[in-house]
């Protein structure tokens, strides 16, 4: 008898957390929908009064206006975004993978020190450093070109060397030692021991990195003026006027569904490694 | 003592595998953070050569009520943003930290927002917000609401505008950091209180908050660093407007040095940012040592 109010009362507790989570989960998706549905409305009915929440009229007159603007330059936005993320998170596991195994499992001269001033500057906002940086590579003939979206961020990753080191030091050292045994010099230790321990923290920094640069508008809006340059990013700013009707929103939100797909569904994919990399970072 | 052979070896390897880094180090962050203070104290266009002029762009900065229109508007975000990501994701953290059906969906749906393209979000947020035919305000409108604010194009209503988003953005990422240090919490204390017959509230009161204390300082202090480097967002929907009212600190930045080509002014501005995030992190460490060692 009372086991069974028990139930009940558990029931009705449930009900109610469901109830209060279904409408914040609504609460986040809702822009997406929005988004979509407008993406595919037809662009006139889009400031219609009432606005239409469900709707069936559907076209792609937006998408098709958003394919043929500036002569397709959206595969050319596409092509950019995804080569300056690509390199940069390739570049960036390469090299802060490199120094994070140094740090965990060789000892030389200075190793303290150096990890010091590398732990220091993760402190440093991004702000502080841009504007001398823009200088300089204003002066070296940088501007209007991938490198200062690429090289700063693949030379140094201080986040990176830190989050893939503490995984690196829990590898054992006999693991290391073993190889070495068999004759294994320092980079076939990398490539054939760490590299493949590595992977789960390599995916997880990766897709920290691939979402970054892809979100970096302010670098993107800084270093590149071109229009054979054009990010996706910046492409999306462009499309915004002074006098905005449905056909112009229509059109935004059909470039904005372009450019939030390919990150949703590399998400989607690696949902696993992305949770596990935010929650040790707030265990630490 | 001398080296050994095998010590000298271990040295250039390991001086080849931190190479990039350490030469990125120097190139990338060492090198400009120096170059930075010799730009505080000096007047630069980019076209004539840089001229030094003392304090006079710590002056400037200072005296410029923009400045200190940004500074308070970052404390305003600063108030809204932070008490209510820390609650909403902490609230939502302790909701799903059971068995419960739909579990995949929310968590899906929490963490979509913060993958995004922040500036095309930014864009949809703004669409929404549209003061005639937003759908926000069509909404407000239909539950009987007869005269809604013009959200981002009005004075008082643009930060609070700014401020969902910027929750709305945030949410699953701190989601996801309260959810793990609710599952690091031993499930014995819960047990132990359970037979002690402490209800749910003493529970989370008694146990998972003090238990949390340290995720949540931490959460907070990402909070405070997270508004300092509010940009895109902003940048897209309201451009600092209207009359300054969502300007922040690094669009001040952005502004001065790359419209109106003032280097100094604008490194003076980004040094004020950079003692903002240092205070709070400084904060962060003794407080820590102080929630470790209790």
């Amino acid at each position: 008898m009372r086991s069974l109010r028990r139930k009940q009362k558990n029931i009705i507790k449930i009900t109610i957390i469901t109830l209060i989570l279904m409408v914040f989960a609504i609460g986040c998706l809702f822009p997406f929908y929005w988004m979509i549905l407008n993406s595919f409305k037809q662009p006139l009915d889009i400031f219609k009064v009432p606005v239409d929440i469900f709707t069936f009229d559907l076209t792609f007159d937006s998408y098709m206006a958003v394919f043929t603007y500036g002569d397709g330059l959206i595969w050319r936005a596409y092509l950019n975004s995804i080569i300056i993320a690509t390199t940069s998170t390739f570049g960036t596991l390469f090299t802060s993978s490199l120094a994070a195994f140094a740090f965990a499992k060789l000892k030389f001269k200075g190793k303290n020190a150096i990890y010091s001033l590398f732990i220091a500057c993760l402190m440093i906002p991004g702000q502080v450093t841009i504007l001398p940086l823009f200088v300089i590579f204003a002066n070296i003939g940088w501007i209007n070109t991938f490198l200062p979206l690429i090289i700063p961020g693949v030379m140094i990753n201080t986040y990176g060397v830190f989050m893939l080191r503490s995984f690196i030091v829990s590898i054992p050292n006999e693991l290391l030692e073993a190889a070495e045994v068999d004759g294994c010099g320092y980079f076939r230790k990398y490539f054939q021991i760490i590299l493949p321990l590595l992977k789960p923290s390599l995916v997880t920094l990766g897709l920290f990195t691939f979402i970054g640069s892809w979100n970096n508008y302010f670098g993107q809006l800084i270093y590149l003026t071109d229009q054979e340059l054009i990010t996706l990013p910046l492409l999306i700013a462009g499309l915004k006027e002074t006098h905005m009707t449905g056909i112009e929103w229509g059109r935004i939100m059909a470039a904005s569904t372009l450019s939030i797909i390919p990150i949703a569904i590399v998400y989607l994919k690696c949902q696993k490694y992305f949770v596990q990399g935010i929650a040790t970072t707030g265990i630490k | 003592m001398k080296m050994s052979r095998r010590q000298k070896k271990e040295n250039i390897f390991s001086y080849i595998f931190i190479g990039p880094q350490l030469i990125g180090f120097l190139c990338f962050v060492a090198f400009p953070l120096f170059f930075s203070i010799y730009l505080c104290f000096s007047y630069w266009n980019f076209i004539d050569l840089p001229v030094y002029v003392g304090g006079e762009n710590f002056a400037a900065v200072f005296r410029d009520p923009i400045f200190w229109k940004s500074m308070g508007n970052t404390l305003i975000y600063i108030c809204i943003v932070v008490p209510l990501t820390l609650l909403t994701s902490l609230i939502l953290a302790l909701l799903t930290n059971r068995k419960l059906p739909f579990m995949k969906f929310y968590r899906a749906a929490f963490f979509l927002p913060m993958v995004t393209s922040t500036v095309a979000i930014s864009m949809v947020w703004l669409f929404i917000y549209q003061p005639y035919g937003g759908v926000l305000n069509t909404i407000l409108e239909g539950i009987g609401i007869s005269n809604p604010p013009h959200w981002l194009q009005d004075e008082f209503w643009a930060r609070f505008a700014v401020s969902i988003v910027m929750i709305w953005l945030k949410i699953g990422y701190y989601y996801i950091i309260f959810d793990a240090g609710l599952k690091n919490i031993p499930t014995e204390l819960y047990e132990a209180a359970e037979i002690d017959g402490a209800n749910a509230f003493t529970k989370i009161k008694n146990i998972t908050l003090p238990m949390l204390s340290s995720v949540m300082f931490f959460v907070s202090v990402m909070l405070f660093i997270d508004v300092f480097n509010m940009f895109n967002e902003v940048y897209i929907m309201t451009a600092g407007g209207p009359n300054y009212s969502t300007y922040t600190l690094s669009m001040y930045i952005y502004f001065y040095a790359f419209t109106e080509f003032d280097m100094g002014r604008a490194a003076v501005a980004s040094w004020v940012l950079f003692a903002l995030v240092g205070v709070v992190t400084l904060i962060q460490f003794k407080v820590k040592k102080r929630l470790v060692y209790e």
